[in-house]
């Protein structure tokens, strides 16, 4: 049977793979705290203490690119409004950070946060109960991104809403939500947002110890993230996926129902985005409404598409590197970074649409899982 | 309109269909029945309503008026795609319509049978038979070397062929053909007149084409339609001989 089987699943959670994913698990995890606790400052290869939730949030933005790529480079959903998943997960984990500042905050109102006081409001809205527990905000990171983008998406997929279509509205919908949590009146902060917060699990957010151990569980957490990616795209499921970008009536001809697939992929990517920007909140230590600018969730998918789309690793490699560069040449020389992003982009489309990854394959020749059509010529 | 008697013993029952786009009238009060077991070849000139009529009858598009119904309980005007798929219901496109990233291989598994659900279609495992059944599938429409292939390399006439071979895997009852012979060598359409009739053994078939040549070749009874409204029906012979049907094809 070996014939026609190509045996491929094999190959996907061989044990080469497991290695190279333990490696990079391993290494990311371990360096960076180690580097920063024992390496003495003045050394070369010293990691001062700025730099940890700085890479901790770039890991965030990967989470959150990869949760685009599952959906983008896979489903061919492109969203344009991926940023309000994220941000409703840190505005989940902003509001616990909140509650956990109790009678530190200016006012010292035990129960009300400081915005509230200032707005003179008596009571704490009911939106805002039960978020003193860790528990309950970690479930609501997952609930609240989750059930937006299965009534969203419900709307959307079941009215066959796609390609640029669902691009603009998904746009429309975090420019709608930017709008409203700029509100005072909205009860999360209005323009100035959530900030100054003290501690996470009883433990003070400001310590070296508790942002190494925020990075690890951002480790963690894009480790998972990739796993549950990559048993998608790998399953029976992932093809179906692919299947549907090629050709999407066929896949309703064969009994396939096309609203489930688009719905399923579609809230789950929204829950990997929101669980991103849970951990992005305490390691920046704010959450403001300009999380949900639609210029925010456009970087989204630039990112993807300079790592290489529908690669997952590309997804993976493109936010953190943009987000280095950026980092650096905002600081070195400001004015010039909307250029060179632009730039980027349109370099990656014209001149290597297969991003990072597809350059670094090319020798390999991409496989079919790249979104461009296949190279004609290949008719034996 | 759902009964529990059936309303009549055709697999597939269409009565006064009538389908408008935008004013345009593509069906006009069709009616036609299909037995089981039948093979039934459709022809007409380029407007005639084909394409709109298999749209009807696998949910692509809904009748304004009239009643479509298979096996003479499922009123297919109340079900979508994928419903009516399930149903046994398969189609080909007249254009072929496989997924090109996907390996040969990898097209016949979607089309395997079984669960569409996505659950389960996330924690699917390819067992032994459903193997056995691709590699027999794959040997039946002769593209068995092809089978790791990306199906986007596939030349016109083995694409057609993939997409029959995705449509024979899932054991459907009634087969729509739109053209399948569209754009195909000699040599290729006589294969797949041989293919199609033996098919023909163990299912229903309606095929929709504009080959002469190729519906000769299959014998079978013609239905011919004439803006969205049947115009003739019967043997070969008889429509060819058809006064009304010589009028529409040669022009008044």
């Amino acid at each position: 049977m070996w014939g026609f089987a190509p045996s491929e699943d094999k190959g996907k959670w061989g044990k080469r793979f497991w290695a190279s994913f333990a490696v990079c698990g391993i290494v990311l995890a371990l360096a960076v705290p180690l580097l920063n606790t024992w390496v003495p400052p003045d050394s070369s290869i010293a990691m001062p203490d700025y730099i940890v939730p700085l890479l901790g949030k770039y890991l965030c933005f990967a989470l959150l690119a990869l949760s685009l790529d599952l959906i983008w480079g896979y489903a061919g959903i492109l969203s344009l409004g991926h940023g309000a998943f994220f941000a409703l997960g840190g505005y989940c984990m902003g509001m616990y950070l909140m509650r956990q500042i109790g009678t530190r905050g200016v006012y010292g109102n035990p129960l009300l946060s400081d915005f509230m006081v200032f707005l003179n409001w008596k009571e704490l809205p009911w939106f805002w109960w039960e978020f003193d527990h860790f528990a309950y905000a970690a479930a609501m990171v997952v609930l609240v991104p989750g059930l937006l983008a299965l009534v969203f998406g419900w709307l959307a997929f079941r009215a066959r809403v796609t390609g640029v279509y669902l691009s603009i509205i998904t746009q429309a919908m975090t420019y709608a939500l930017m709008l409203a949590f700029f509100r005072n009146d909205m009860g999360f902060g209005g323009n100035n947002g959530m900030t100054d917060y003290k501690d996470i699990l009883g433990w003070d957010i400001h310590q070296s110890s508790t942002r190494r151990g925020l990075y690890i569980a951002s480790v963690l957490a894009l480790g998972l993230g990739y796993l549950v990616c990559r048993y998608i795209t790998v399953s029976k499921f992932g093809r179906l996926l692919l299947a549907l970008r090629d050709a999407e009536s066929r896949v309703r001809f064969l009994g396939y129902s096309v609203t489930n697939a688009q719905l399923f992929v579609f809230t789950i990517s929204a829950v990997l985005a929101g669980i991103a920007g849970a951990l992005y909140v305490p390691q920046v230590g704010i959450i403001n409404p300009s999380e949900f600018s639609p210029g925010n969730s456009i970087e989204i998918a630039i990112w993807v598409s300079i790592g290489g789309r529908g690669t997952l690793i590309g997804a993976i490699a493109g936010a953190v590197l943009v987000n280095s560069a950026k980092t650096w040449l905002t600081s070195a020389a400001p004015e010039t970074w909307l250029f060179v992003l632009g730039a980027l982009f349109i370099l990656t489309t014209l001149v290597f649409p297969h991003g990072i990854v597809g350059l670094l394959r090319r020798p390999r020749r991409i496989r079919a899982r790249a979104a461009a059509p296949m190279p004609a010529g290949e008719q034996a | 309109m759902r009964t529990a008697k059936p309303l009549t013993e055709a697999l597939l029952y269409l009565n006064g269909v009538t389908v408008s786009f935008d004013g345009f009238q593509a069906l006009k009060e069709l009616s036609l029945i299909v037995e089981e077991g039948e093979l039934r070849t459709i022809i007409g000139p380029n407007g005639a309503g084909k394409t709109t009529m298999m749209d009807v009858v696998t949910g692509k598009a809904r009748p304004d008026r009239g009643e479509v119904f298979f096996r003479g309980t499922a009123d297919l005007s109340r079900l979508d795609e994928a419903a009516i798929a399930n149903l046994g219901i398969g189609r080909k496109f007249q254009r072929p319509t496989v997924f090109d990233n996907l390996t040969v291989f990898e097209n016949l598994e979607l089309a395997l049978a079984g669960s569409r659900g996505t659950w389960r279609t996330l924690f699917a495992q390819l067992s032994r038979a459903h193997r056995d059944r691709i590699g027999a599938t794959l040997a039946r429409i002769g593209l068995a070397e092809r089978s790791r292939m990306p199906a986007g390399s596939l030349s016109h006439g083995q694409k057609q062929w993939l997409e029959i071979g995705m449509l024979l895997i899932h054991d459907r009852t009634l087969l729509l053909l739109d053209e399948p012979v569209a754009g195909m060598t000699d040599r290729e359409t006589e294969e797949t007149s041989a293919l199609i009739l033996d098919l023909a053994k163990d299912r229903t078939i309606v095929v929709v084409e504009h080959d002469m040549a190729f519906v000769r070749s299959l014998g079978a009874r013609v239905t011919v339609l004439h803006e969205g409204a049947v115009l003739a029906e019967g043997s070969i012979d008889h429509v060819q001989n058809h006064p009304r049907v010589i009028e529409v094809y040669l022009g008044r």
